[in-house]
């Protein structure tokens, strides 16, 4: 009624533009009427305690038991007490996601940072930020595009004390807060969130032409096409793999310890090969993103590059998140790393024990691989895993695909994520992206806390 | 004992001997094992696995176990065994999932003997069995645990723990087919070794991962763990369900625990992170390690005890690169650094403290207990016998402070909390109510300085005499006051020794004395005692016969005090026109070793007037004339700091709440934010919590104005099925009803509801005010009458 009387008047309302909460996603998946309890309630929950529901919200409730995880962790981590005011925090967040271009998040953030009182000059680049928060920029950067490079030196120039100097508790904060947000980046690229309807390019006064409005995810060429058969038996030949390698683990053991070391170093180099053939089109970025990153060329480099010194492999075992990382961050800011945890394991263990159409599948090991796929990615190995598993399971269009969402993940297009798995449901396309999340959060905080270990012994 | 770090055991005929020592690994240790004679040791980790002879003064490196041109992941130990029955075999367990035994009996430069390669994650631990020498059970990331003959080459029997990754595996010492599994998500089970289909018992040790776990070498049924959550746990296994019989909270995450040989109940521990200490815990008192050995410079991530009989030598390898050989004397013993207190309140409220007796400065002047329970306070001192605190041969000294019964009362207190106004009006209502309300309450301190406040802060004209009349001569009043004034006491009498502490010769609390000059003041209206302090002595000093005890915090300079509050009052004509204030001061000042109090009080004395009213117009004068606005904020400062350390914790908030700006940037915030949390908690102690919400409301404290923003939540249950409603306030889950209708309109209420707390019956608040107006009954009809108030 309210819409239709101001049209009366002449005046232009902003309508929406694309439907849903995803570009990728068709808003049928995402927006099932009698959606299940649980999810409901961390939707209201959401909603009353930030205002609104955001689109990150309503594709991760596609799977509750997760959302729910992220919901608390989220919640602690901007707005329960801790080492860092709130505003901060927020610019934190904005600091990190601008490292990916990630324009929602800006956004999304930059109308929090004004709501918690912070000053609005600093939301005109970072160079009118404080000192102290200036001199977070670096490990920003490493931590986004290159987290191996970071080294006790960094952690020491920013504790050592001074004006400017940041305390172990307020450093701790940032570091989770960062690499947080810059796999959030990874999910919200991976998924094709769409921009929220009060946001920049959320909105527009022209109803779009009713060419751009049938662009909305729903239709799926690529699946109904010819391609169509040979994507059912793909998820077969997969489901054949997966069986085999779990009853055959047993009997493969003749392979050496060098084989197992060269798997790792293959798949390291091979991953190399994977990046994103085409360059797309760059981003004309915006300028209200752009002035939060300094030094944009910095970007993601391959682990192993051909004649260059590897840094050491970072050997899984030598530093978990389960015995150290854990330990460590609970002693600085406490309640975080329970939520941490907890948010680790339920995305590890979550299953439907549904694969594509089938049902009662174990999908373990596939879950595995591509958790220690994403590890891989960022140079962390398992001494215990044969990454020739990796190989057998995971396809290349989803290999390409998982690296770029991890590594440079403003590069993803709507191609790569409807090229993967092309039988398989939406809800496990998240799935895939949830671990993604979490996997490369985990790596990153691993560095880092190793980093801060190493420092304070 | 000797007094030399070396130490010689003799053991049926073994003798181990030795010092502190340590060599340099070439790589970071993941675990360490010895050899049943003690005499050798072997250390193994991602890139070392070598054996070493542990000789008198130094550790020689025997034998290097990774050969090889490029040494393969089964190299890369997590953890490793050394069998105590059979000196030639090892078992490692490797990062890669495979573990391996070594012969050290084979001719060969390689002495890997078998490799088992069934589990698919890491291996965490490998245990050779007590008694039989072919058996080996490992724990794996997989959940699996197995069992292993070595004569053959598969796994016997393999476990599954049903839950997630395994962290230790220990064969129980003494029955021979139990053997107890720690996991990851905090459960610890027992096993058969004949059942491997499922454990005979579970529990839930920690919260977290368990990491380690240790049967107690003698008494049978102890099983030590050890857990992310910081906790060292000791378990009764021989009852029924596993009884937490000890519990030692250590600083860090707790990555191996083993008991103390020989000494039932000490336990040795290192943590996972962080902390590179070495812990001797005695069990049974768990706050503080018996022992502490300090030498690493990394995390220690495998420590054993070089003997099974010998409890002095301690052997650790860590990440640091080093291998050490702790002798317990060189151990540091943190207790001899702990200076032992304890606190406790008795049931009447009486508190009782002990420390050691070199901790309490020795004043002579406090005097043993007498025994009687008239007096307001006694301060009992006695030597108390040793046995307190069994292992410090220190002598301590217990001091009981009681409180009168009557004087318990904290009466004055919630009065005044009730009756307090702190904002709304102007400052100088504010004031004057307050002093008021202090007046009557024979609070003539509390009471001036509201007056003074208001002289000093708000505009002129308009204090009325009686404001400062009320103040007078009432200095015969004092027994109620000395009883108010308990707090300080007990804080003075517990050794801080506040400078307001100056309890007089006749030891008489301060507010005694600021009567007497409020006396003074007034002496306009009260003749006969001017010019002359000793009336007023008399009269204040007969309080009670025998103060010498009733006080006995301080007798040292009694008479000096006395000077220094009364004799320069004299010292001024107390009829003379305004003198200058320097002269003033600078008198006191001489005598004075507090001066702002002092000096506040001779602002008010030398102001002393002909007429109280003409006090005032003065005062004024001098305040817009000469004075800037904030001349007068040091010594309000030093008021309120003085009135907070006094222990009148409601005061120093109140005069700040009402003063508000005027103060608050005096007043760093962590004071401020201090004061507020003691006034508010002790006002909810009083279940004054109207009063204690305004106070925050009013505090200018962020963090005390946050403080009722917390756990705002109320929880409703569905009127219906009397369920718990968790999503919305008005419509219930589970019975699809709308639970909260207005007993008025018959609607459902979405916003405000308002219930009556006798009949729960409600509805939307402007209803329910309005029906209430008109009737007092219930509108549901229930026949309740309903109060809104």
């Amino acid at each position: 009624m309210g819409s239709l009387g101001t049209a009366d008047r002449g005046i232009k309302t902003p309508r929406q533009l694309g439907r849903g909460p995803s570009s990728f996603l068709p808003v049928e998946e995402i927006l099932q009427e009698g959606a299940e309890n649980a999810q409901r309630r961390i939707f209201i929950e959401a909603f009353v305690s930030t205002g609104r529901v955001d689109n990150i919200t309503m594709v991760m409730g596609l799977h509750p038991k997760y959302l729910s995880s992220f919901w608390r962790t989220q919640y602690l981590l901007l707005c329960m007490d801790g080492p860092l005011p709130h505003h901060k925090r927020h610019y934190i967040a904005i600091m990190a996601a601008a490292r990916h271009q990630c324009s929602y998040l800006v956004g999304l953030h930059m109308g929090e940072f004004l709501q918690a009182g912070g000053d609005p000059e600093w939301l005109q680049g970072l160079h009118c930020a404080p000192q102290k928060l200036r001199n977070l920029n670096e490990i920003n950067k490493i931590l986004a595009h290159r987290p191996w490079l970071i080294t006790k030196e960094h952690i020491e120039a920013l504790l050592k004390t001074g004006e400017n100097s940041w305390s172990l508790a307020e450093l701790i904060q940032a570091l989770v807060l960062l690499t947080h947000y810059h796999s959030l980046a990874s999910f919200v690229f991976g998924c094709g969130i769409n921009p929220e309807i009060d946001h920049e390019g959320g909105h527009a006064f022209q109803p779009p032409s009713p060419r751009s409005c049938d662009s909305s995810p729903a239709s799926e060429e690529g699946v109904s096409g010819s391609g169509g058969r040979d994507a059912m038996q793909e998820v077969e030949v997969l489901m054949e793999r997966m069986k085999l390698l779990q009853e055959c683990q047993l009997e493969e053991d003749e392979v050496t310890q060098e084989e197992m070391e060269t798997r790792f170093e293959l798949e390291k180099t091979e991953s190399l090969l994977v990046a994103p053939s085409v360059d797309i089109v760059e981003h004309s970025l915006p300028h209200n993103v752009l002035c939060f990153v300094e030094d944009p060329g910095f970007g993601y480099k391959d682990f192993t590059r051909r004649g260059e010194q590897a840094p050491p492999t970072f050997r899984a075992q030598d530093y978990t998140w389960e015995d150290h990382g854990y330990s460590l961050i609970n002693r600085l800011y406490p309640d975080v790393g329970q939520l941490l945890d907890e948010k680790f394991q339920v995305v590890y263990n979550l299953t439907y024990h549904t694969m594509a159409m089938h049902r009662g599948v174990d999908t373990s090991t596939l879950r595995r691989a591509i958790w220690n796929y994403v590890h891989c990615v960022f140079g962390i190995r398992y001494d215990d895993y044969d990454y020739g598993e990796v190989n057998q399971l995971l396809e290349r269009s989803l290999k390409v695909y998982i690296k770029t969402v991890a590594c440079y993940p403003e590069k993803t297009t709507r191609r790569m994520y409807t090229h993967f798995w092309r039988h398989f449901k939406h809800s496990e396309k998240v799935h895939v992206n949830l671990l993604l999340l979490e996997a490369r959060m985990q790596a990153a905080l691993l560095y880092a806390l190793r980093a801060i270990t190493r420092y304070m012994t | 004992m000797e007094k030399m770090a070396r130490v010689t055991t003799a053991l049926g005929g073994n003798t181990i001997t030795g010092r502190t020592m340590f060599c340099h690994l070439d790589a970071p240790a993941n675990a360490i094992s010895v050899c049943r004679d003690a005499a050798q040791v072997v250390v193994a980790g991602r890139n070392i696995f070598k054996i070493y002879a542990i000789e008198e003064e130094q550790f020689v490196e025997k034998l290097n176990l990774r050969v090889g041109r490029k040494p393969s992941l089964n190299f890369s130990c997590a953890d490793v065994v050394w069998h105590q029955m059979d000196e030639n075999l090892l078992a490692t367990a490797a990062t890669n999932g495979v573990v391996v035994t070594w012969n050290l009996g084979k001719p060969s430069r390689n002495k890997q003997d078998q490799l088992f390669t069934e589990h698919k994650r890491t291996v965490n631990k490998v245990c050779f069995h007590p008694t039989e020498v072919y058996m080996l059970l490992s724990g794996s990331q997989d959940g699996y645990m197995k069992c292993f003959d070595l004569r053959k080459k598969d796994s016997v029997s393999t476990f599954s723990g049903q839950s997630e990754s395994v962290r230790d595996v220990q064969f129980s010492i003494r029955d021979y087919f139990t053997f107890a599994a720690t996991f990851e998500n905090g459960n610890v089970q027992l096993w058969d070794i004949r059942r491997p289909d499922r454990y005979e018992r579970m529990f839930t040790a920690h919260n977290g991962p368990v990491f380690c776990c240790d049967w107690h070498p003698e008494d049978r049924g102890w099983l030590a763990t050890g857990g992310r959550d910081k906790m060292v746990k000791v378990w009764d296994m021989n009852t029924n369900r596993a009884k937490e019989i000890y519990c030692v909270q250590t600083i860090a995450s707790v990555a191996r625990v083993k008991w103390r040989p020989e000494c039932k109940h000490h336990i040795a521990t290192c943590s996972m992170m962080v902390d590179h200490n070495i812990y001797v815990w005695d069990v049974r008192r768990p706050f503080i390690p018996s022992a502490m050995f300090e030498e690493h410079k990394d995390v220690t991530t495998g420590i054993v005890w070089r003997h099974l009989h010998d409890p002095y030598f301690l052997l650790s390898g860590s990440k640091d690169s080093t291998l050490y050989q702790h002798i317990f004397k060189d151990a540091s013993q943190p207790i001899d650094r702990a200076n032992p207190e304890g606190l406790c309140y008795s049931l009447y409220g009486d508190l009782a403290f002990a420390a050691k007796e070199s901790l309490i400065s020795s004043d002579s002047n406090r005097k043993p207990y007498i025994g009687d329970r008239r007096h307001p306070i006694f301060f009992k001192r006695k030597l108390d016998p040793t046995e307190q605190f069994e292992y410090i041969s220190s002598s301590s000294a217990l001091s009981v402070f009681e409180t009168d019964v009557e004087s318990g009362s904290m009466d004055w207190f919630v009065r005044t909390a009730k009756q307090y106004v702190l904002a709304g009006r102007p400052l100088a209502e504010l004031c004057d109510h307050n002093a008021a309300v202090a007046k009557e309450l024979d609070r003539n301190q509390v009471a001036q300085t509201w007056t003074m406040l208001r002289i000093i802060y708000s505009s002129p004209g308009t204090v009325s005499s009686a404001n400062l009349n009320h103040s007078m001569g009432k200095g015969s009043a004092s027994l109620p006051l000395m009883n108010s004034f308990n707090m300080k006491d007990i804080q003075s009498g517990m050794g801080s020794e506040s400078r307001l502490d100056r309890s007089k010769g006749e030891s008489r609390p301060e507010n005694i004395l600021m009567d007497s000059s409020s006396t003074l003041i007034n002496n306009d209206d009260n003749e006969e005692t001017e010019g002359s302090d000793v009336p007023a002595d008399y009269l204040l000093g007969d309080v009670e016969g025998d103060e010498d005890e009733l006080y006995m915090m301080d007798h040292e300079n009694p008479h000096a005090e006395e000077q220094e509050y009364i004799l320069p009052q004299e010292a001024f004509p107390l009829r003379h026109e305004i003198v200058d204030n320097p002269s003033a001061l600078d008198h006191l000042q001489e005598k004075a070793d507090s001066p702002h109090v002092s000096g506040n009080e001779a602002e008010t004395v030398s102001l002393t007037p002909v007429e109280s009213f003409s006090l005032i117009s003065i005062s004024h004068s001098l305040y817009e004339n000469r004075l800037p606005p904030d001349f007068f904020s040091p010594i309000v400062r030093d008021m309120l700091l003085f009135y907070a350390e006094q222990g009148d914790v409601q005061m120093a908030v109140s005069v700040l709440i009402v003063l508000g700006d005027r103060i608050r940037k005096e007043i760093d915030e962590q004071t401020q934010e201090h004061w507020y949390t003691s006034y508010i908690d002790l006002l909810q102690r009083f279940q004054l919590w109207n009063i204690s919400n305004e106070v925050i409301k009013l505090s200018t404290c962020r963090a005390i104005n946050c403080l009722n923003q917390a756990s705002t939540t109320l929880h409703i249950n569905c009127t219906n099925c009397k369920r718990p409603m968790s999503n919305k306030g008005w419509i219930c889950d589970r019975c699809r009803q709308c639970a909260s209708m207005c007993a008025v309109c018959h609607h459902v209420v979405k916003g405000l509801f308002v219930w009556c707390q006798g009949c729960s019956h409600g509805g939307h608040l402007q209803h329910i005010m309005k029906w209430l107006e008109s009737s007092s009954h219930c509108p549901a009809g229930c026949g309740h009458l309903c109060e809104y108030t």
